[in-house]
């Protein structure tokens, strides 16, 4: 799928005020939960999570950070892959709480 | 019908991360468990900010105004997410509050097992990515694996919706080899007794054991439990029985009044004093279970009086197809669309989703009449229920007469004072097989407890 991840202002406001994941220890190894099925989808030209009753759309760049959650690479690990894709992106600001909003939602642990 | 109320469908979309303005899809039952996701993007690739918003409102249907008449083409519709398979109308419950047509399907109508492997082939190439394996109990089909692998093959995820009757070790564990994702167990009561005379049948020791099996099994559990008057001051128990029962999610259905329920109606209808009772119950025991169990609660739209967003918009998020082949937006929509209904046997999926009458008809807003036509409310509950409009008024295009501001809303605003009555419920009537399948050996024998 396609890297950029354009977004709205909206989420640029959300961005001020989001935590920045200190919380997540970077030593956590994420890997999905058993009962979520993580895969792309040709019709809609999308990332997605597939769980009972319910689908996660995971837009932008959003996909390509779950794939990196398999279990063996440690939270260091995947920001320093995703810094090394997107020199440009505040990627250590992001990842982090990102993948622990994940774990929240039970499909990462 | 093992329980899955209309509005149930379509699965809940979250679109991950966020976007301006309303999400392009979205899952109707009013109140939904989890709120979306609200993390900013992860990662920006390129510099982001200058971007448009990622995601807009999906095309309405208006057509360019100077295409000349009659060579307009109707936009194309967002693909589906999602497929309910009615796989038989056969079922060891007779349950009173069945929202199974009056007429089912009889056994040897049904699709074949290559039928539906065909089906689900299509459903997927149209983007459906979920599956809900239903009936009827899709235990009765023999062929039930080779269903489910057919949509795993195809990357659709299964889950079995069922009563749990005919659910042993050695059948559970071929449809988690086939791939199997997940199970949805009905639940009429947490007393046993009064389960069986709300089902018609005793099934709650088998229920406890199917429970038990897919949670050994490592697939989550979801219970279904319709919510009616014999049942909706039992809710602590219900939420109780969930937890024993290892479940991850419960759905609080409240009745949804089609084929069969609509019979039982007087029997089924709550004192609005219950309803009432057990949204207290349902918020504190929401409090209490945060982050282990979901609560989901399918509003009683007789009682609030407020139109439901039903199937989150007619042919808009997902399509039933029956036991025979009969697609249609809606698992109620087969006595209003009568011998309109498409069949998979006569054509392919895509173009019933696309441009057959039945799907296209109450898609969008063109179809509305007043008071729904400049009501603001229409963008979000779609004028409600089409089958209940035409249930009870006989005419779809009205305004579901639930809503408090539909002329015909009196209707319903009669039933539900005349239940103003602590008084238990009545007699139900119980349904039968379809005519042709009551020669047979009585279904029970078949997945006996």
């Amino acid at each position: 799928m396609r890297e950029t991840a354009p977004r709205d202002r909206g989420t640029v406001a959300a961005a001020r005020d989001a935590a920045p994941g200190d919380r997540v220890p970077p030593e956590w190894r994420p890997v999905r939960a058993r009962s979520v099925v993580f895969r792309h989808d040709r019709v809609r030209g999308v990332d997605l999570l597939l769980l009972p009753e319910r689908v996660v759309v995971l837009r932008g760049a959003a996909g390509s950070i779950v794939a990196l959650c398999d279990g063996e690479r440690d939270v260091t690990a995947i920001v320093a892959e995703l810094a090394r894709r997107h020199p440009e992106a505040p990627v250590d600001a992001e990842v982090p709480a990102f993948l622990d909003r994940l774990r929240e939602e039970g499909w990462l642990r | 019908m093992t329980g899955l109320p209309p509005v149930a469908g379509p699965p809940r979309v979250t679109e991950l991360p966020p976007v301006a303005g309303p999400p392009p899809v979205t899952e109707p039952p009013p109140v939904a468990g989890p709120p979306p996701v609200t993390e900013p993007p992860p990662v920006a690739g390129p510099p982001p900010v200058t971007e448009p918003p990622l995601v807009t409102e999906p095309p309405r249907t208006a057509a360019p105004e100077l295409a000349p008449p009659g060579l307009t083409t109707p936009p194309e519709p967002e693909p589906p997410w999602a497929l309910l398979a009615e796989l038989t109308h056969g079922c060891p419950l007779r349950c009173a509050y069945c929202s199974n047509p009056i007429e089912l399907n009889s056994r040897s109508a049904e699709l074949t097992g290559d039928e539906w492997a065909d089906v689900l082939r299509q459903a997927a190439g149209l983007g459906v990515v979920q599956t809900h394996l239903s009936g009827g109990e899709p235990l009765l089909r023999r062929d039930l694996e080779r269903i489910v692998a057919a949509a795993d093959e195809v990357g659709v995820h299964t889950q079995l919706v069922t009563s749990g009757v005919g659910l042993h070790e050695a059948r559970l564990a071929g449809l988690v080899e086939a791939g199997l994702r997940s199970v949805q167990l009905s639940v009429q009561h947490p007393d046993p007794d009064r389960a069986a005379l709300i089902a018609g049948a005793r099934a709650s020791r088998a229920k406890e054991r199917a429970a038990r099996l897919v949670r050994e099994a490592g697939l989550p559990l979801g219970l279904n439990a319709v919510l009616h008057r014999a049942n909706l001051d039992a809710l602590d128990a219900l939420v109780d029985l969930g937890l024993a029962w290892g479940a991850d999610r419960i759905e609080l259905a409240n009745t949804q009044f089609y084929g069969w329920a609509l019979r039982n109606r007087d029997a089924l209808l709550p004192d609005p004093e219950q309803v009432a009772r057990a949204r207290r119950t349902l918020e504190r025991r929401r409090a209490e279970l945060a982050g282990r169990m979901e609560l989901v609660w399918v509003a009683p739209d007789y009682v609030d009086a407020t139109a439901k967003p039903c199937m989150g918009g007619w042919g808009a998020i997902s399509l039933t197809v029956t036991p025979d082949g009969t697609a249609l937006p809606c698992p109620a929509a087969a006595e209003l669309l009568g011998a309109d209904a498409p069949n998979v046997r006569e054509q392919p999926l895509g173009r019933i989703w696309r441009s057959s009458p039945a799907f296209t008809r109450y898609r969008g807003e063109d179809w509305m009449r007043e008071p729904c036509r400049s009501c603001e409310l229409r963008s979000v509950d779609f004028g409600g229920c089409r089958c209940q409009a035409f249930a009870l008024t006989g005419d779809a295009a009205r305004t579901d007469p639930v809503c408090h501001r539909s002329p015909d809303h009196g209707l319903v605003r009669e039933l539900v004072e005349a239940a103003r009555d602590p008084a238990p419920a009545g007699a139900y009537v119980y349904r039968g097989p379809a005519p042709s399948d009551r020669t047979r050996a009585p279904q029970k024998a078949e997945v006996s407890e």
